[in-house]
């Protein structure tokens, strides 16, 4: 376990004081906005990676998992009045128990069963948030916001920081997943499941774990969603365009590293926010057709093609065996 | 407030719209059945060859003429998207598991996309004159677009079951499915013939995207609701099961009409993924299954 | 005090220019921004586009007269696609990136229910767009209607009432599972109880339901007097079909009542005689007691307009209303001479503002203090032809008496032919 690369560290903790500095000095409110939905993102594919990219089972469900996280957080705060931190705690331990509880139901499942089943799981339990009315059913609800905390002028500026700080344990606990004997594993179920089964890799505890704790952090990433928009209802929270995203910033990201999910998350969030005044609905079709282009044509996304380059430019200057120490 | 008569109009209805569910999964029982083709975007081709008959319906042609129609163009799309799919994943081996669903997901995300972008999202409707009208048999009143289903349903069925057991090219099919090597060896082309195979489920399909216009009025978003009734269909019957696909619609059918009447509107969306959960954990090789 | 003065010095150098030298335009300040968002694409898109349109017109109006407080109007819209989760990002960008200095709700109920808590952390005033008890949460004071209803009572209560008239016992709902459908079936539960009337069918259905069928053969087969429907354009076009392909048996004798959809254009075209009988709210019918001074001239260029822009040429339900909402503001703002939230708020609650459909007050809740809500029976409806429509005696004004243009015909059946 070598997670002792400074670069990586300083940015983790630079960031969320970004965060919270630049709205005091003077960014737009509406900027604020931009940069909580991308990050959302960012947490949602980096989630999203660990089940999808590490161990080769495709998730449908991100929606779910996003939904049931808003909808924990709302119980949370409209039963006990929980402050925010209780309420992203108590969406992410519910999450790891949805991940865990429908890892059961479907990894025994292979291939695209997985994957239907998992669309299955997330219809049925958008049934149920419908047809539940303490939480205002299919007609939603409506939230008033208690005072902004201490320390922050606005909501926006308070939720960003918080999705900052998301995004950023989202990351870390990627890359240490990927580092460590988990990531090792996992990688062995997506190449050859049968075969790390015959040489004693528990690949479904393995394979549990992995879905716990993405549906923590996609959960997680949900449970600021009432208070950011101060009306939920379920149609567009369980929406099956998350899921849509979650997967295309992966693939188009990369999906061996943990940097991947984090640039196509970036590339992708960003570009429709701008679209978003123009034509929504041509940059989904866009971000389909990137989805199909990178699957086939550069399957290790850009990640992939970053290495590449990075490779051709070491055997061009002839450093190829120079390894930079901060690279770990 | 629930009487006999209810449940057995209950009945009677989920059997007919279980007939349609069959026909419109066809296409995927061989697709995904019979050729392993992880296929998630069949249900996108069923709501395209919907919006396709939509099309021709507003140059004046009938919702099954069009079916006719499209037919040609569709078994060449599928021809097209199976090479595609061959050449991109299938030949370069195992590890296309993700790479194969997602390539399928997108394809069907663009085609909903598409969709919503030239036809809008409003629903659309066809009009014919079985379309609006009823038979009466005693108290009930039957739809004539669902009997018109129906019969659709039984004739591409047996058509198809037909093809593939008489035929060569149906029966090279059902080889290629069990043992693709063999095959090979007696000079057939396996490519080419589940490229065959994968055009003629496409064909299927585009049949059964003009029924769906018929039955009900659509809007881009459905394909949604149909990958769980169509794959519910193909699970339940068991892959590669041609006869078994018209049973499991009906069974499918019949659930949700009396779900429907019983517990209320509420948890229809629930029942086809419920009920394939149910039998991917009970029996996963379905009533039929090879 | 100093910028009223210099905006008149500024206003009198132009003026005196302007005498002297050819028209010069604009005062030197910058437009007046207006903002808002409505459905331009998806199922409420037919009112929404009749929405942005009679803005424009407005809009367009206004600067004819020399614009607001000398300033000319800029009206600034987004596609919100009815979406309640788009709808608090678009005005925070109308209000933070686009810096607009007055704004009117989303069109709809949904889509502005999801900003009240918005616009009332802010302080910002709000004129409603066809939005029902949108406020009834927030309890936003700066918040002003612009459609003739108030509450469930003033919306269904003439569907319940025409029901007593002529006998009825049995009840029957049918009602959407979303905000708008659901809080003016509560309304109408409530006045079915107080009323005596005996509930013996009630469903709510997905929002996303294309199938009725089953629905309405249970409605058959509970035999109810009346049944009241709450939905939405997709919804009552289904409905409508399914009663008329399968019967909703001969007991009933009023069918409707809050079915949103009936109004528009394109729908009442595709349904056409299958409409008739069926009794249902609307808000502006060509009939002559709803003449208002104004409208029908508005409603004459709206057509002309519409075909241009693609939008459907009647225009009844939304586009006088949303006019409406245009001179709201404005005569808020001349009146006032100001465009700061608050003082118009201040003006709109304790005056009465003359518009196209008639003089409006508003009650503490920001809802008309006199609702004006009408229920139509159709009537003689053909297939194929939306100009029909323009006709009086095919949408009868049966409910309330002041407005009345006809009687009541009942059972159903009998008012279909059948």
């Amino acid at each position: 376990m070598k997670i002792n690369s400074i670069p990586f560290w300083a940015a983790a903790i630079l960031l969320p004081a970004c965060a919270y500095f630049l709205p005091a000095w003077g960014l737009n409110e509406y900027y604020l906005y931009v940069g909580y939905v991308v990050l959302q993102y960012v947490v949602l594919a980096t989630a999203w990676n660990i089940l999808g990219g590490y161990a080769g089972y495709v998730n449908f469900g991100t929606g779910a998992f996003f939904g049931v996280g808003a909808y924990a957080a709302l119980v949370l705060f409209m039963k006990f009045n929980a402050p925010l931190p209780v309420q992203i705690a108590g969406a992410a331990a519910i999450g790891a128990l949805l991940g865990l509880g429908a890892g059961l139901l479907t990894l025994r499942l292979k291939g695209i069963f997985f994957s239907i089943a998992t669309i299955a799981a997330a219809i049925i339990i958008e049934t149920f948030v419908l047809n539940w009315r303490y939480v205002g059913g299919a007609s939603g609800m409506q939230i008033i916001r208690p005072a902004v905390p201490l320390g922050f002028e606005t909501y926006t500026r308070m939720l960003l920081v918080v999705m900052t700080i998301l995004a950023v344990v989202s990351i870390i606990v990627a890359r240490f997943i990927e580092k460590s004997w988990l990531g090792r594993g996992l990688r062995a179920v997506r190449d050859a499941e049968v075969a790390a089964e015959c040489s004693g890799v528990p690949t479904l505890k393995l394979k549990l774990l992995a879905c716990a704790i993405s549906g923590a952090l996609m959960a997680a990433a949900g449970a600021p969603l009432p208070l950011y928009s101060s009306f939920i209802e379920p149609h567009s929270v369980f929406s099956l365009n998350y899921s849509v995203m979650a997967l295309a910033m992966a693939v188009v990201g990369g999906m061996s590293s943990w940097l991947g999910p984090v640039l196509g998350a970036i590339l992708i969030a960003s570009s429709q926010q701008f679209a978003a005044s123009a034509s929504p609905e041509l940059h989904l079709f866009i971000v389909g057709a990137l989805l199909v282009f990178f699957v086939i044509a550069a399957p290790d996304g850009l990640v992939g093609l970053l290495q590449r380059v990075g490779r051709m430019t070491a055997r061009m200057t002839g450093m190829q065996n120079v390894r930079p120490k901060w690279r770990s | 407030m629930l009487s006999i008569e209810l449940l057995l109009e209950a009945l009677v209805f989920g059997a007919l719209v279980g007939c349609f569910y069959a026909a419109v999964s066809i296409g995927l029982s061989i697709a995904f059945g019979l050729l392993d083709v992880p296929h998630i975007a069949h249900a996108a081709f069923l709501v395209l060859a919907a919006y396709m008959t939509y099309l021709l319906g507003t140059y004046g042609f009938d919702p099954l003429v069009a079916a006719l129609l499209i037919l040609v163009p569709f078994f060449f799309l599928g021809a097209i998207v199976y090479r595609f799919y061959y050449e991109a994943f299938e030949k370069r081996g195992a590890d296309t598991g993700v790479r194969g669903i997602a390539f399928f997901f997108g394809v069907a995300f663009m085609v909903q996309v598409f969709l919503s972008m030239t036809f809008g999202l409003d629903q659309r409707n066809v009009s014919a004159p079985y379309i609006g009208t009823s038979l009466g048999i005693g108290e009930m009143r039957i739809p004539w677009r669902l009997i018109v289903a129906l019969c659709v349903a039984v004739g591409l069925t047996v058509g198809l079951r037909l093809y593939l057991l008489r035929t060569f090219q149906g029966r090279a099919i059902r080889a290629v499915a069990h043992d693709a090597w063999a095959l090979r060896i007696i000079g057939a082309d396996p490519v080419r013939t589940k490229q065959w195979a994968f055009g003629i489920a496409t064909a299927a399909t585009a049949i059964g995207g003009a029924l769906l216009a018929i039955i009900s009025p659509v809007e881009p978003s459905l394909d949604r609701v149909y990958i769980g009734r169509t794959f519910c269909v193909v699970v339940l019957a068991g892959l590669g099961s041609m006869s078994g696909t018209l049973a499991a619609g009906i069974i499918l059918g019949v659930t949700e009409s009396i779900v429907l009447t019983m517990f209320g509107a509420s948890w229809a969306p629930a029942v086809a993924f419920g009920l394939l959960l149910l039998v991917l954990g009970i029996r996963p090789q379905g009533l039929f299954g090879r | 005090m100093w910028n009223h003065t210099k905006r008149d010095v500024l206003r009198g150098i132009v003026l005196g220019l302007g005498l002297v030298l050819p028209q010069t335009g604009w005062t030197q300040e910058p437009p007046i921004k207006v903002g808002t968002s409505m459905a331009l694409s998806g199922p409420l898109a037919g009112g929404g586009r009749q929405s942005q349109l009679a803005l424009q017109m407005w809009a367009e109006d206004v600067n004819a007269r020399g614009g607001l407080l000398g300033r000319k109007v800029e009206l600034v819209t987004y596609d919100d696609q009815a979406s309640p989760a788009q709808t608090p990002g678009i005005f925070s960008k109308l209000v933070d990136l686009d810096k607009v200095n007055l704004l009117i709700a989303p069109y709809g109920t949904v889509p502005a229910a999801a900003v009240m808590p918005l616009a009332k952390e802010r302080r910002l005033l709000l004129i409603g767009q066809i939005g029902y008890q949108v406020n009834s949460k927030a309890k936003h004071d700066m918040w002003f209607n612009n459609s003739p209803w108030s509450d469930a009572e003033s919306w269904v209560g003439g569907y319940f009432r025409l029901g007593q008239s002529v006998g009825v016992k049995k009840v029957a709902f049918l009602a959407s599972d979303q905000e708008f459908a659901q809080n003016i079936l509560a309304g109408a539960k409530k006045l079915a109880q107080n009323a005596g009337l005996e509930t013996v069918y009630e469903q709510t259905y997905p929002p996303t339901t294309v199938d009725f069928s089953s629905m309405v053969r249970a409605i058959r087969a509970a035999s109810p007097d009346m049944v009241f429907v709450a939905s939405y354009p997709a919804d009552s076009t289904g409905i409508i079909r399914s009663v008329n392909e399968i019967g909703i048996g001969s007991s009933v004798k009023l069918f409707g009542g809050g079915m949103v959809g009936l109004q528009y254009a394109s729908v009442m075209q595709a349904l056409g005689s299958q409409l008739n009988g069926v009794v249902n709210y609307h808000t502006y019918v060509p009939e002559k007691t709803m003449a208002f001074p104004g409208i029908r001239e508005f409603l004459e260029r709206f057509a002309k307009r519409a075909v241009a822009a693609n939008v459907e040429t009647l225009g009844y339900y939304v586009a006088p209303f949303s006019y409406a909402s245009g001179q709201i503001l404005e005569q808020a703002v001349n009146a006032t001479k100001s465009i700061k939230d608050d003082v118009l708020a201040d003006y709109l609650r304790k005056n009465e503002v003359n518009t196209i459909v008639g003089p409006i007050r508003w009650g503490a809740d920001g809802e008309w203090a006199e609702p004006r809500v009408v229920m139509i029976q159709f009537k003689d409806i053909k297939d194929g032809n939306v100009e029909q429509f323009r006709q009086e005696g095919k949408q009868i004004i049966v409910e309330p008496e002041r407005f009345r243009t006809g009687d009541l015909t009942a059972p159903l059946s009998k008012a279909r032919g059948r």
